[in-house]
């Protein structure tokens, strides 16, 4: 792609950003709202360059990061090694699901505090609060997947004699990759929320506390540069996501 | 049949279950296959033609009697479906080098072995398309080639040209009878195309509509190499109207 067309794909996404902003500031221009309640554009980069100086944006939204990165890999593994077995039988499929729908009616933020109260106000709470929120949609994206793999290629694996783990590398895996990833882009940007509701029922640290503690201050404008750094984080989040599933499934495209 | 044969089938029964009484997909098959011979069952659609090629390729147990290889007991096998079946997230040559991979062969062997492969089956440039960019004919030859590259005891076709156009089937089916020649495989193919198999086997073996019986066992004596126009000539006119009497 030429930087012409690259420059030209993103220029509407860069437009509507600098449009907002303009909009943002002469919003509180015109109302004249106290700064506690609507900070201006301005107000919220100097608050920014001060977080960012004194170390507790960086301090905090590595404890975010971690508790994502580490609930969102814990949930995968948890949800495909889940689905896989569901996937193969039907009969454990028919004496789980009830549970695992019903576990799906359950909004996580009901059932945050008591995982706060088990597992303590740490980082482990979040983690668990995370891979929980994750859980599902890569579960039902495995099961689909790996129910979606074409029985010819089962009967050409056998008939090469292939062993069950050959099946599962060789076939199984590659096969059912492109309904997974569907359910990774889902799960990387519920993390996000799952380590945040954690972290407003009761933290010390991490962006959650952040945005509490600049709540409970009149910061609003901490609250805004909080709230912006999540949105960065689930940005990038799924950003990796797309860029593995284009390494990976090149021969999609 | 004078030499030993490589492969015994006896009273071999297939009965699917279902709700009355059971679907009879083959009935009393016997037959048996000699080392390097290429036989073809023929047979109307629904007289279980890819049943028994699933018995020979060990994807189904027989509901009653035995099928006997006599080099040993699990040969290696090749087979070609009626669609490639390719893994479209492999290249042309990772799709061929499947099987010596499942061996445990090193990679660059694997390699060299299947650029071998592209060659014979004359993919050359082809070797690292998608599958979904290869045409019908190109798939249907990474599929031979990757039945043939672990060098199998026995090739198993499943008719692999059924969902070709005709003039490409018809190049196809001279392909297949050089790789033959220069590889002297023990060919197994179902058909429904009495052409096709005048024009590939050494023996044709028709099969009745279901419960699919062997009715008829034909020695197809017609010299090879077999060219286009063998077609017209009156042995193979016989051959053919004496099938199609067969075939109900």
């Amino acid at each position: 792609m030429s930087v012409f067309k690259r420059v030209q794909n993103i220029l509407p996404a860069i437009l509507s950003i600098i449009f907002a902003l303009l909009a943002w500031q002469l919003t509180v221009q015109v109302t004249q709202l106290p700064r506690f309640i609507l900070p201006a554009p301005a107000d919220v980069w100097l608050r920014f360059l001060k977080a960012l100086d004194d170390g507790s944006l960086l301090y905090h939204t590595g404890i975010t990061l971690a508790e994502i990165v580490l609930g969102l890999l814990s949930g995968i593994l948890f949800a495909t090694a889940t689905g896989y077995v569901l996937a193969k039988s039907r009969s454990l499929e028919k004496i789980l699901s009830p549970y695992l729908v019903a576990s799906q009616a359950i909004p996580v933020v009901a059932i945050a505090p008591l995982l706060v109260i088990w597992l303590g106000d740490g980082i482990l709470s979040k983690v668990v609060i995370c891979a929980l929120i994750v859980f599902f949609p890569v579960l039902v994206n495995t099961v689909v997947g790996v129910r979606a793999v074409p029985p010819a290629l089962y009967d050409l694996m056998h008939s090469i004699r292939a062993t069950r783990l050959q099946i599962l590398l060789k076939l199984e895996v590659p096969a059912s990759l492109p309904v997974l990833f569907g359910g990774l882009r889902i799960g990387a940007t519920l993390s996000v929320i799952g380590a945040i509701v954690g972290e407003l029922v009761d933290a010390e640290q991490g962006l959650g506390f952040l945005l509490q503690l600049g709540d409970f201050q009149y910061d609003t404008s901490m609250v805004f540069v909080a709230v912006f750094t999540l949105i960065a984080l689930a940005l990038s989040l799924y950003g990796a996501v797309t860029l593995l599933e284009r390494k990976f499934l090149k021969w999609q495209k | 049949m004078t030499t030993k044969p490589i492969l015994t089938v006896q009273d071999l029964s297939v009965v699917f279950p279902d709700s009355n009484g059971g679907l009879h997909a083959l009935e009393d098959i016997s037959f048996e296959v000699a080392p390097r011979e290429f036989i073809c069952f023929l047979g109307p659609s629904g007289s279980g033609k890819t049943t028994l090629l699933r018995v020979l390729a060990n994807l189904l147990q027989p509901t009653v009697g035995q099928v006997h290889f006599i080099p040993r007991q699990k040969p290696k096998i090749g087979m070609v479906f009626q669609q490639a079946s390719l893994m479209p997230w492999r290249t042309a040559l990772d799709n061929i080098k499947l099987p010596l991979e499942l061996e445990g062969m090193s990679e660059s062997k694997a390699r060299e072995k299947a650029l071998e492969m592209i060659e014979l089956v004359g993919l050359q440039g082809f070797e690292d398309s998608w599958s979904r960019d290869l045409s019908g004919g190109m798939a249907q030859r990474v599929g031979i080639a990757r039945a043939l590259i672990h060098d199998p005891h026995l090739l198993l076709l499943d008719e692999p040209f059924a969902s070709l156009d005709a003039l490409t089937r018809e190049r196809m089916w001279t392909e297949l009878s050089r790789i033959w020649q220069a590889r002297q495989k023990t060919v197994i193919m179902v058909t429904h195309s009495i052409n096709e198999s005048l024009f590939l086997a050494d023996r044709v073996l028709v099969l009745t509509q279901r419960p699919g019986r062997i009715k008829l066992n034909v020695e197809v004596n017609l010299p090879r190499p077999r060219e286009d126009d063998i077609r017209y000539t009156p042995q193979f006119g016989k051959l053919a109207r004496k099938l199609r009497e067969a075939i109900e």
